[in-house]
């Protein structure tokens, strides 16, 4: 399982080296996005009007941070992913129609974000669930935020990034979803596994 | 009573609240690095030593270790001695809201209805509050949050209890894959027992929270199916952040209560690899002491 480095704007190429259980670290500009600004992003997609920044080649971040504002300056206190279930719904639109390369995040993505990826180039990556404070470490600066109206959790927050990671690759752009497999392995393991506890029950 | 000890009060949990948003219980963190000497599934030692990583970040900034600071949760023991009583669920609950606005915490308090989050970490039923009453002069207490991505996987059941026990297993297993990623692994799995749901799912949470890894239930048959439990969830594959390998959980506690003869209660509740407790005890007198778990 390689480690790559990778730089944005990122590239077809750079997406399709990467197989599932790799580890990425990248560095350049990070888009967080959580529920909202997903929703935000679809709508504006839907009626053709432009984004507050060009995602192509881009990666986002499912992510809201604990910030402080210093004079003009923002601070990114801690920063870990959230739940990227929740943006199953709008990730293969954001994808295909905004050219994302990167969505990271944690717990996994379904099968229409596997697809999407697949047909479109583009990988979901884990940054380690609760590492927030190890995730702001490599946040140089911030800079930009639009969209505050939605508050500073759920606002686009544009990041610079100096190796992000270490993150994981669990959808690549072949159709493979690492998790999707382990559990599939896992689920064939449960019935021997609970045989073999039987001989150690009560009674 | 002096105002002086209701101080004492609010400065300790004031502290536990502080230590145990800022770092894991001190066992969990060696059974995290002690994971590392079994692990050899790479994406797997990725994912734990970027935990280590972060929980080290965490202590030197004083931040706290994860970004969801958790659900406010106090486990009480209230000795007969100890003169302050209904005043203190009120002490308590202030101290989380000083902390919340100090260290800073999220406030994860969502009124069901409106869908506002009151910003302080308090509201209708929170913090929670846990109370034993015992034969003493002082003041127990062990605050330990508890993130969202650990609680939404938790499972109830009631079973017949004809074979209940030989079911047991494969409820626990089927859990854990259904989990999957979610609660972020490793976990420590609480498995609760009793009458009736509501037993069974608290017994579980004090399993996962309160016990410290590597403790073993009174009970030796208890223990055994622990440790079995245990060998077991960790043959599922499923791994640190769900990367593979062969760390899914750090342990198994089991906790029971006598049930009823028609009824077998089962709870499952996992905890995650940020598992924080603190613990402090205050003497009537004023004095106290706190310290990691």
């Amino acid at each position: 399982m390689a480690i790559y480095h990778l730089k944005t704007p990122i590239s077809d190429q750079d997406v399709e080296r990467l197989n599932i259980g790799d580890t990425v670290y990248v560095s350049g500009i990070l888009v967080s996005a959580r529920d909202a600004a997903h929703v935000r992003m679809v709508e504006a997609i839907r009626r053709g009007e432009a984004l507050p920044v060009d995602l192509r080649g881009g990666v986002i971040y499912h992510a809201g941070p604990v910030a402080v504002k210093e004079g003009e300056s923002w601070r990114i206190i801690s920063m870990g992913p959230t739940t990227s279930a929740r943006m199953e719904e709008f990730e293969p639109e954001v994808i295909e129609k905004l050219g994302v390369k990167l969505v990271i995040g944690k717990g996994g993505m379904g099968s229409r974000t596997t697809e999407a990826m697949r047909r479109f180039k583009a990988a979901y990556l884990i940054f380690t669930g609760g590492a927030g404070v190890l995730a702001a470490r490599a946040i140089k600066r911030v800079l930009g935020v639009h969209w505050l109206d939605l508050g500073a959790a759920e606002a686009m927050w544009i990041l610079e990034v100096e190796e992000f990671g270490p993150l994981t690759v669990i959808i690549d752009s072949k159709g493979n979803n690492y998790y999707e497999d382990l559990r599939r392995k896992a689920r064939e393991r449960v019935d021997e596994a609970a045989r073999e506890v039987l001989g150690s029950v009560p009674r | 009573m002096p105002v002086k000890l209701e101080d004492a009060v609010k400065e300790a949990a004031k502290e536990i609240v502080k230590m145990a948003s800022v770092s894991p219980a001190l066992d969990v963190k060696n059974a995290i690095k002690g994971s590392l000497n079994i692990e050899t599934h790479e994406p797997s030692r990725v994912q734990l030593n970027a935990i280590l990583e972060n929980i080290n970040l965490a202590e030197n900034y004083k931040a706290a270790v994860c970004q969801d600071t958790g659900v406010p949760t106090f486990f009480i023991r209230l000795g007969d001695g100890f003169p302050i009583r209904s005043r203190l669920l009120q002490i308590l609950t202030e101290a989380v809201r000083e902390v919340t606005k100090e260290l800073p915490l999220r406030s994860n308090t969502v009124d069901p209805v409106s869908e506002k989050n009151s910003g302080d970490n308090t509201g209708l039923g929170v913090p929670v509050f846990d109370i034993e009453l015992f034969d003493g002069d002082y003041l127990e207490m062990v605050y330990t949050p508890k993130g969202g991505g650990t609680e939404l996987p938790s499972k109830a059941f009631v079973i017949p209890p004809g074979n209940a026990w030989e079911k047991l297993p494969k409820l626990v297993l089927d859990a854990v894959v259904d989990a999957g990623p979610m609660p972020c692994p490793p976990v420590i799995v609480g498995v609760g027992i009793g009458p009736s749901v509501d037993v069974a799912a608290k017994l579980a949470k004090k399993a996962a929270v309160l016990r410290p890894i590597g403790s073993r239930n009174s009970n030796p048959d208890v223990a055994k199916l622990e440790d079995a439990l245990l060998r077991a969830v960790n043959k599922l594959g499923i791994g640190a952040h769900g990367t593979g390998g062969v760390v899914t959980a750090l342990d198994v506690h089991i906790e029971y209560a006598y049930r009823h003869p028609a009824t077998f209660a089962v709870g499952i509740v996992f905890s995650c690899w940020a598992t924080r407790r603190a613990r402090a005890i205050v003497h009537p007198d004023g004095s106290f002491e706190v310290r990691p778990q």
